[in-house]
């Protein structure tokens, strides 16, 4: 057993051994829970140490057939972008299991539904077989359902419904889509086989779509479906505001922020369809800009900080889509880093509400005030994540949103896929909102006297906890000052993506040939030629942010799809 | 002087059905022997000679593939998959029905031959391709059941159940007769194999009266296995039957129909363009109307049978893409599809079952609450063949329908891929229903919930067999194919029929 599987499995091994320990033991049981979450974020430090930054193919891959007669098998690796998701996802874990430990209805039930919850998150992010990918992304959807149907507060049995139903009905299509790429693989190479590595090459040198060009674009739209419905993007965000409020914090942390969804979008919707990615761009940057500008919109407008952050959550998603679909290296980077960036900025304000309902049992924006003299230290947290939310310089979040547009705008400028920079202009209006709701909502929590007498009663928080809450926020300030973090074992990934969506057959990056590298500059080599067969100098090499500001990153128009 | 040669006579190819008759007739010996005693023994012969079945059933797996006693009989590797499953359900089946029985005070020793017959028959429907053994299998099968239906005595509903399915089961049964008569008139023969020379011939008569001999046939199976526009029994019979024969009958009686139906399907297969627009309609309606129809339903028992329609759809899709092109498409979608039905109906039917109380049984959806509580064990079994029957991995219900999207894609059916997809989404709604009630709180006192130790195992052995599956399904296929390739690849002796 692998690294990767070992990390995949622990949590589930974990649930396993709690389900054997008698459920009047609490104490022993939320121990138990948080000890697997610790062990599983250790172990997954090791994959960040045996990782290859700068190298595009997956690594530590491990492969155990499953079902020999279709060609499926476990198959799992990780790569720049899969790698902070994985590490992300246990961070998530560990705050999510901590905070539940005041969770007291059938709390063992809990912690081993929560548990199974980290498996199926970190098995999407290591999945390379589609059909593997597929099981922990729908797998995760029974402990969803379960943790907001018996957890959740007053309105979440429709939740938990409506939920299910969104993403089962959401996904299922992409299972059929699935195995038609799976089966035009064997019409172009002759061997019917469901992994990504295999079906990439195949549409890499152009064979794949080749014979069947008119079903590009349904497979692809039923890919983007299921991804656009799990990020969520608008029109499909009903079910995302239901959940984040109704369902418990451990849940939302692990279930709902870890976005399977945005990942999904850069993993299959970006690689494998590059001659529906011209005519799909424009209606997918369109939802997420009326994402951006609905969310924040709706954010502001909202009494329930839940669901402020729900509607704020949307438009993160707006632009983490919006970098991705840009197609341009900034553009990406901002999407991949922004998938780990939304997770951790809202992991912690999620955790910090938790605790603030924990003692409050209330999420009206009206019911508090004053809350700064009372609780100094949990203040000063917060302003810590709802200044990530409003992406100031300084934090993660800056970081990614700025990438994002910068790449819009370059696309925009370029023509890429009939895009305009109408679309960077309207998203980047939408920073003004989330400081207008962020800032309010801030307000209204914070500042002025505490008028309520339930208020005045609130004590800060407990030395844990506290320590509980910096392993988002610290993350918040690495995220915003040290980028290259991050972004550095993204770069190669990233370029290789976009690469693959781009350039023209033959010219775009395989994951199954080892002999392709990208060197220091991002240009595609294969190692026996030297020389690149890649002609644009595409993406720089670009450090941190800052070097962006450099301008010599423009998006080369490096031929399309078409 | 007697000098005539006797055919050579294989009795291992009916050896296993051979078993569970003759396990039949002991238990009821044992019944008679011992009348009105505990059950536990007849339970125990039942058991020992379906152990005995399933071993020789694995055992003949590697021996050539062929018929015997005159082509009435076959041996292949699906014949013999078909076998072991009816015969892995019909202990299953027969596990928790003790219990039961006795909660439900109808303790009557007769379940557990009439249940060993009935599985007999759907054996012989499925390892033949003569078509009068088809009859013969699908009647032993069918009274048997007709009966058991009716076990609930003073129980109205039971008996209209019982009624209900008798006379109806009693028209299907004539109409697939009647298809047998055109059958013989265009063959000769009662052999599936005559097709081919019938068909070959040109007369239009004959054409026209294998075409209908089809269609009757199709009328008659489609009944048995549950198929729209012959479901309406289901409901009915489902909910009024006893628990344990409702989830024996939805199991065993579609393993035999639709292996019936695949066999007949199969020997049709040169003429689909006749019959294949007509069946994907049939497979779209019935996929759609038993999950449409099940969203409002109240009834436990009702949900499942619409459900169980939706499943045989499901099926026919399998054998749908089979048919249309055999060489790519194998049987192995349609066998691990019944089979993973199968473990998560019998063990769904085997929770439903704890509802029987000192003779009563509640099978709304009420009467699920409160289970959560008193067994966390029982809820989350139910709560793995539910999200099984819902198709979510890593369950034997999503590999299922993983491999029939793929046989449908093989076979050029995206239309019925899609339907079906579409349906999962749908089936979604009334199963979530099922998992609510089962963890929601009991309304008003609460009442006892005895739960022996057999259906505990019964759950448990389901519950493994849906994860197990679903994860082991390449050594599984590997086995299969294995056992498939020890034997000839023609199924198809050269034994004269007559």
């Amino acid at each position: 057993m692998g690294i990767l599987s070992l990390v995949t499995f622990a949590p589930l091994i974990g649930a396993l051994i709690l389900s054997l320990v008698p459920a009047e033991h609490v104490k022993a049981i939320k121990a138990l829970a948080v000890a697997t979450a610790v062990a599983t974020l250790a172990l997954s430090l090791l994959i960040y140490f045996q990782f290859r930054a700068g190298d595009f193919h997956f690594q530590l891959l491990e492969s155990v057939p499953w079902i020999p007669s279709l060609g499926i098998r476990y198959l799992v690796g990780v790569d720049g972008i899969s790698l902070w998701m994985i590490l992300m996802t246990a961070v998530l874990g560990v705050v999510a299991t901590g905070v539940s430990v005041y969770e007291t209805k059938r709390v063992k039930a809990f912690m081993i539904l929560l548990l199974l919850l980290e498996t199926t998150m970190l098995g999407t992010f290591v999945a390379v077989d589609m059909i593997l990918f597929y099981a922990f992304f729908e797998a995760a959807l029974l402990p969803i359902a379960l943790l907001i149907w018996v957890w959740g507060d007053e309105g979440r049995k429709k939740a938990a419904v409506r939920v299910f139903i969104y993403l089962f009905a959401g996904s299922i299509l992409m299972l059929v889509g699935m195995i038609v790429l799976a089966q035009l693989t064997r019409n172009a190479t002759g061997r019917l086989s469901f992994s990504l590595i295999d079906v990439q090459a195949a549409v890499a040198h152009g064979g794949l779509w080749a014979g069947a060009l008119n079903l590009e674009a349904w497979v692809f739209w039923a890919f983007a479906l299921a991804f656009l419905i799990k990020s969520p993007a608008f029109p499909f965000h009903t079910w995302l505001v239901d959940s984040y409020t109704q369902a418990p914090t451990g849940a939302v942390i692990l279930g709902v922020l870890v976005k399977t969804g945005t990942y999904g979008l850069l993993r299959f919707c970006l690689t494998l369809f590059p001659d529906t990615l011209p005519h799909a761009t424009p209606i997918i940057m369109t939802l997420a800009v009326i994402g951006i500008l609905y969310g924040g919109a709706a954010a502001a407008v909202q009494l329930d900080v839940k669901r402020l952050i729900a509607f704020s959550s949307l438009a993160h998603v707006g632009f983490i889509v919006l970098g991705a679909f840009s197609m341009s290296y900034n553009g990406l980077l901002g999407a991949a880093l922004g998938g780990v960036n939304h997770g951790v900025a809202t992991g912690a304000l999620f955790l910090l509400i938790g605790l603030l309902y924990l003692r409050r049992r209330s999420r009206g924006i009206n019911e508090f005030g004053g809350l700064k003299a009372q609780m100094p230290v949990f203040a000063a947290l917060f302003l810590i994540s709802t200044l990530a939310a409003v992406g100031l310089p300084g934090t993660n979040a800056f970081v990614g949103e700025f990438l994002a547009l910068l790449g819009t705008f370059e696309s925009g400028f370029a023509h890429i896929s009939g895009l305009s920079v109408a679309y960077a202009a309207l998203a980047a209006a939408g920073v003004i909102l989330a400081a207008v709701y962020m800032l309010i909502l801030f307000q209204r929590l914070f500042y002025g006297e505490p008028r309520l007498p339930a208020v005045r009663r609130l004590r800060d928080l407990k030395p844990w906890e506290v320590a509980l809450a910096l392993v988002p926020t610290s993350l918040i300030l690495w995220g915003g000052l040290y980028p290259s973090t991050f972004t550095r074992p993204m770069e190669a990934s990233v370029n290789a993506t976009r690469m693959m969506g781009m350039n023209a057959v033959d010219q775009r990056p395989v994951w199954g040939d080892p002999n392709q590298r990208l060197d220091a500059r991002l240009n595609l080599l294969t190692s026996e030629a030297g020389p690149s067969i890649q002609v644009s100098p595409a993406a720089l090499h670009v450090a941190g942010p800052i070097a962006a500001f450099s301008g010599t990153s423009r998006a080369d128009d490096a031929g399309g799809g078409e | 002087m007697f000098n005539y040669a006797t055919p050579s006579i294989q009795w291992a190819t009916i050896l296993p059905v051979l078993l569970v008759v003759v396990t039949g007739v002991l238990a009821l010996l044992f019944e008679l022997a011992r009348p009105k005693a505990s059950n536990g023994g007849i339970v125990a012969v039942s058991l020992v000679g379906l152990a005995f079945a399933a071993i020789f059933t694995v055992l003949g797996y590697g021996s050539p593939a062929g018929e015997t006693f005159a082509g009435m009989a076959l041996r292949d590797g699906f014949g013999s998959t078909i076998e072991l499953i009816i015969i892995v359900v019909t202990a299953l089946s027969i596990l928790f029905s003790d219990a039961y029985l006795r909660e439900k005070r109808i303790a009557f020793g007769e379940f557990y031959p009439l249940a060993l017959w009935a599985a007999s028959g759907a054996m012989m429907m499925a390892t033949t391709r003569n078509l009068l053994m088809v009859f013969i299998g699908l009647e032993v099968l069918s009274i048997a059941l007709y009966v058991l239906a009716g076990l609930s005595r003073s129980e109205e509903k039971s008996e209209e159940s019982a009624i209900k399915y008798f006379l109806l089961g009693a028209f299907a049964s004539g109409f697939f007769l009647y298809g047998l008569a055109f059958f013989y008139g265009a063959t000769g023969g009662l052999h599936l194999n005559g097709f081919a020379v019938a068909a070959g011939s040109n007369f239009n008569t004959l054409n026209v009266m294998l075409i209908a001999g089809l269609g009757l046939m199709l009328v008659g199976l489609s009944f048995k296995s549950g198929l729209v526009p012959f479901h309406q029994w289901i409901p009915d019979v489902y909910q009024g039957a006893p628990t344990n024969v409702t989830a024996f009958m939805a199991a065993v009686a579609k393993l035999g129909a639709l292996a019936a139906l695949w066999r007949v399907l199969d020997a049709y297969s040169g003429w689909q363009a006749t019959w294949m627009p007509a069946m994907i309609w049939v497979a779209i309606l019935t996929m759609s109307v038993g999950n449409l129809a099940a969203l409002v339903q109240k009834d436990v028992k009702r949900i499942l049978g619409y459900s169980s329609i939706s499943h045989a759809g499901y099926m026919l899709v399998a054998i749908l893409a089979h048919a249309k092109s055999p060489q790519t498409v194998s049987d192995f979608a349609l066998l691990y599809y019944l089979f993973g039905y199968s473990l998560m109906t019998i063990g769904a039917f085997a929770i439903v079952a704890l509802t029987a109380r000192s003779g009563k049984e509640g099978t709304r959806l009420e009467d699920l609450r409160g289970l959560a509580h008193r067994s966390p064990f029982m809820a989350a079994c139910l709560v793995i063949f539910m999200f099984s029957l819902i198709g979510l991995p890593p369950t034997v219900g999503f590999v299922g329908k993983l491999l029939i999207f793929n046989a449908a894609v093989q076979a050029q059916l995206m239309p019925l891929a899609i339907v079906l997809a579409i349906n999962s989404a749908i089936s979604t709604y009334y199963y979530l229903g099922i998992v609510w009630a089962v963890l929601g709180k009991e309304q008003g006192e609460p009442k006892p919930w005895t739960i022996a130790f057999s259906s505990r195992a019964v759950c448990a052995i389901c519950a493994v067999g849906v994860l197990a599956t679903a994860v082991f399904v390449g050594p599984v296929q590997g086995w299969l194919a294995e056992q498939h390739r020890s034997a000839p690849a023609s199924t198809v002796s050269l034994v004269q029929h007559g």
